[in-house]
């Protein structure tokens, strides 16, 4: 189980994920070779699994960001695996997320422009196996965006 | 402004979207450059912002957090005009990882994180239904999530 160095640690690292070890026992007031250990033990049982680079993808053209909130044809029993399967295809599906509710699935899809993102949906979501009814929702601002944890 | 990317720069960014450690070196006997070519590189990416930062993959169930529901909100007719102030308050409660105003259905999306349905139901009750703005809510609870690497 996780102790209170731990958290602490996950906290400041969560804050800053890109600063050096050095600073990262500094600010979770825990010694140098502490927080060595207890990191290579978070990463040895899978609670921190990896770091990712995070791209803007504003800053390389994609102005479009839109979520489609899709319900699948559950009388086939294979609706989810095809559906994403076919989806994980397609590389302007930048997110992929299955739920208990309302809706079955939502992809994340992004585009250079409305024309571009026209063409994508058209020739590539809308052929997707197993849809039943797709929303779309068109993402205007980001007011929190904290991938973090409440640890 | 937007970037132009070459090969070499997107398969790049394709190693560093999978693995944010990876030292320059590295990366450069990957993609076939040396290690200062390939760290001016990546100090360009960025520079130019490509490059935003880097995202912790963290077990959120082995952290104790077993339950994400994403909150479609929608704002009561009257308290449109208060947007600010809602905005203020649902981005302040800790268990909301992220809100964003969106255009459709609902005004916001919101992702919740929470150790199980019970903390669900009582961040749900006590701190989002109880601001004087929330209208109507739908809630869907997160099965699987994957991030995929874009098109690049």
């Amino acid at each position: 189980m996780l102790d209170d160095i731990d958290r602490r640690l996950l906290r400041q690292f969560q804050a800053d994920p890109g600063q050096p070890i050095g600073a990262l026992a500094e600010a979770a007031r825990v010694p140098l070779a502490t927080a060595y250990k207890r990191l290579e033990k978070l990463q040895n049982t899978g609670v921190l699994r990896g770091q990712h680079a995070v791209i803007d993808w504003h800053a390389l053209g994609y102005g479009v960001d839109v979520s489609l909130r899709i319900t699948l044809d559950k009388t086939n029993p294979r609706a989810f695996d095809d559906f994403l399967a076919a989806a994980r295809d397609v590389s302007e599906v930048i997110e992929i997320q299955t739920f208990l509710g309302r809706v079955d699935a939502r992809l994340r899809v992004i585009a250079r422009d409305l024309s571009e993102y026209q063409q994508i949906y058209r020739d590539r979501i809308l052929t997707l196996p197993h849809i039943a009814d797709i929303e779309a929702l068109l993402q205007v601002a980001t007011i929190k965006n904290s991938a973090s944890l409440p640890i | 402004m937007t970037v132009a990317l070459d090969a070499t720069d997107r398969a790049i960014l394709r190693l560093l979207i999978r693995d944010a450690t990876l030292k320059a070196s590295e990366v450069g006997r990957q993609v076939g450059l040396s290690q200062p070519a390939t760290w001016r590189r990546i100090q360009r990416l960025t520079e130019a912002g490509v490059i935003a930062g880097r995202r912790l993959d963290l077990d959120a169930a082995k952290l104790g957090f077993g339950v994400t529901v994403f909150l479609g909100v929608k704002l009561a007719a009257k308290s449109r005009v208060s947007l600010v102030d809602f905005e203020r308050a649902i981005a302040a409660i800790p268990e909301v990882q992220t809100v964003e105003h969106i255009l459709g259905l609902y005004d916001y999306r919101l992702r919740v994180t929470a150790r199980d349905l019970a903390d669900f139901e009582r961040v749900l009750r006590r701190r989002i239904m109880t601001l004087p703005s929330v209208g109507s809510v739908e809630a869907n609870v997160l099965l699987s999530e994957e991030q995929r690497p874009g098109p690049l």
